[in-house]
């Protein structure tokens, strides 16, 4: 690319890559001076890592993550062992290295929680922008649909359906995104309610642009701020739902690794009374992992929206 | 006024509607067969046939589902699969555990979340405001039964290995038999509950309490030289009050199906874990009581709610016309 742009063209298109630039620096800076953004920012980013490296830990440990390790694993009495330098986090009550686990674990964490999270916004987004933007009936029967699927008792209702379909990673995540794309819904039709009438609206219409133009082309860029801060903070509870499920023996099928069936096999028979790390490690990563999305979404929302700060402080 | 509740009232009734449409839909294309569920692996073809048609399994869709609201609004929910004793008397029985443990919760939860907000709200920025808010985002993410689970840990397990027993194990006393008992024995859920859901009631009176006292009239309040005291708890705190109101009753009408996870950690026989026990052996009608019945839980809260709203403030009535 050269530096200086040759068509006017160009130049416009430079010029809006430098302001579009400028504004996600603005909001980068001032994430960046705030310590506990950063903080969650790298743990999530460890976090990450970890998942993407279980194979390389499986290998390194020389322990597959649902291999069972009944001498080594196990004391003499079938209680699994503490952290020692075999197994650097302990065992499981089958001598299954928690270490591996954990890692891959992690991996379904994530994928659950922020897969469902982005399909529910989408989801959400979507029905929030249409309920809003055509008003009259279609609102009406989008706004109850949304009550409804509110006054839905949802675990009961999840434990029910996963039941009777039998649990999967798959409908773990239907669940997830069915419960949880209301809430983007709602603030998504309020703010499209309350910018539909504005002037630059009007001004798009008298221009002739058709509706879709100006529902994704004037609208929607207006909210970018609520969707990525609603986003972000659906994730964590996403992944405490994903946990819950996996917990009551509805999510994950076992073997395979979740942080809430590790932690269901803990609370087994209260196992983690004579085996503390089997809940405080993947306990405490899921603590860690939620904390640091809700401590990120909400230093997204102080970063994108400055206002909303100074008017709490000043008050 | 009558007009809104009456239209807020034919909403509960098309919610509890759709929800029986949908658990009963639900079971019936589930792949397990209640007959062979009933009589086990061995029963023959004959009897499994026999079962069918004395449960009316036999008949359409339609006509069991007709036969079943019938059944239901004489207050009969068929009979347990497993145990063979009438659904309503189980699940009742269950409700005294799981209505102590949310009441009692509750109690804690709002007596720990509105002072701390309150206090943040009056220091923005202090110390005690970031504490407050530490506290918020701590008990936002931490995962209930995690909590309960190391609850259990540090404060049962732990003294009782060094000598001293400071919370009972698990179970549940009636109080009727020994209030004491019953208090001493549900703490650690209440604490456990309470913690988790103290942090969004912190938070919500934070952002309100904020709200109000930035306002004229308690300037003006403040001006006429009423009591600082006064003015936080009585003009500004009933003003922030209306939002709470609304997150207690969605709380209420859905705890019966959040403290599953504490009844489960706790041992705690309610609801919730005849609810995990119902799925696990396949126990329809016990499932679809409970859902059923935590559907009536969310509507009535939500009803009472509506109309308390209504009573209070008529913009509410006018926006429903």
């Amino acid at each position: 690319m050269s530096i200086l742009p040759k068509t006017p063209a160009a130049a416009a298109r430079a010029s809006t890559e430098v302001q579009a630039r400028g504004s996600g620096r603005l909001t980068l800076t001032r994430l960046l001076r705030d310590p506990a953004s950063i903080a969650s920012l790298i743990a999530i980013l460890l976090i990450i890592a970890f998942a993407l490296c279980a194979p390389l830990i499986a290998a390194w440990t020389g322990h597959g993550p649902t291999e069972q390790f009944r001498e080594t694993g196990l004391t003499p009495e079938g209680i699994p062992v503490g952290p020692n330098s075999e197994f650097l986090l302990g065992t499981d009550q089958l001598g299954r290295d928690v270490l591996v686990r954990l890692a891959y674990g992690a991996q379904v964490s994530l994928l659950v929680g922020v897969f469902a999270s982005i399909v529910a916004s989408v989801i959400g987004i979507a029905i929030g922008t249409v309920a809003g933007f055509s008003g009259g009936v279609v609102d009406t029967v989008l706004s109850r649909t949304m009550d409804l699927v509110m006054s839905v008792p949802f675990l009961l209702c999840a434990i029910a359906l996963v039941s009777v379909l039998g649990p999967s990673l798959s409908l773990s995540i239907a669940v997830i995104v069915f419960f949880s794309w209301t809430g983007l819904a709602r603030v998504i039709r309020g703010q499209v309610l309350a910018l539909r009438h504005r002037e630059f609206v009007e001004a798009a219409r008298s221009l002739g642009a058709s509706r879709t133009s100006i529902m994704f082309r004037d609208i929607l860029p207006n909210l970018v701020v609520p969707i990525i801060v609603y986003t972000t903070l659906m994730i964590p509870a996403a992944i405490v739902f994903e946990a819950t499920l996996s917990f009551l023996g509805l999510g994950i099928v076992p073997p395979t690794p979740s942080w809430g069936n590790m932690l269901a096999d803990a609370a087994n028979g209260s196992l983690y009374l004579v085996a503390w790390w089997m809940v405080v490690v993947p306990g405490g990563a899921l603590l860690a992992l939620t904390l640091a999305f809700n401590l990120l979404g909400d230093g997204l929302r102080d970063a994108l929206d400055p206002a909303a700060v100074s008017k709490g402080k000043r008050a | 006024m009558t007009r809104f509740i009456l239209s807020r009232i034919a909403f509960s009734v098309l919610v509890l509607f759709l929800l029986s449409v949908f658990v009963f839909m639900l079971f019936y294309v589930s792949p397990s067969d209640p007959a062979r569920i009933i009589a086990g692996d061995k029963a023959t073809e004959e009897l499994m046939a026999q079962i069918r048609s004395n449960l009316g399994l036999d008949r359409p869709i339609t006509e069991q589902y007709v036969a079943f609201i019938g059944n239901l609004l004489q207050g009969d929910l068929g009979y347990s699969y497993r145990s063979s004793m009438p659904v309503s008397e189980l699940v009742v029985s269950r409700i005294p555990v799981t209505m102590s443990l949310v009441f009692g919760g509750m109690v804690f939860w709002l007596a720990i979340g509105i002072p701390i907000g309150i206090v943040s709200a009056k220091h923005p920025g202090s110390v005690r405001d970031r504490l407050g808010q530490g506290f918020a985002i701590v008990g936002i993410s931490f995962p209930t039964f995690v909590l309960g689970m190391l609850a259990l840990y540090l404060l049962y397990f732990v003294p009782t290995k060094l000598g001293f027993m400071l919370f009972p194990p698990s179970g549940y006393v009636p109080f009727g038999e020994s209030p004491l008992q019953w208090a001493w024995h549900l703490l650690l859920p209440w604490l456990t509950l309470a913690l988790v859901v103290a942090a969004v009631y912190a938070r919500l009176t934070r952002g309100q309490m904020l709200e109000v006292l930035g306002q004229d009239y308690i300037r003006t309040a403040r001006a006429k030289g009423v009591d600082e005291r006064r003015v936080t708890y009585v003009h500004a705190f009933r003003s922030a009050m209306p939002p709470l109101v609304t997150q207690l009753g969605i709380d209420i009408g859905l705890m019966l199906g959040g403290v599953i996870v504490i009844e489960q950690v706790f041992g705690l026989l309610g609801v919730g874990s005849l609810a995990v026990t119902a799925v696990a052996m396949q126990d329809r009608p016990v499932v679809i009581a409970i859902v059923l019945l935590g559907g009536v839980f969310v509507v009535v809260s939500n009803l009472i709610v509506d109309t308390t709203y209504a009573l209070l403030d008529s913009r509410v009535r006018t926006a429903a016309r």
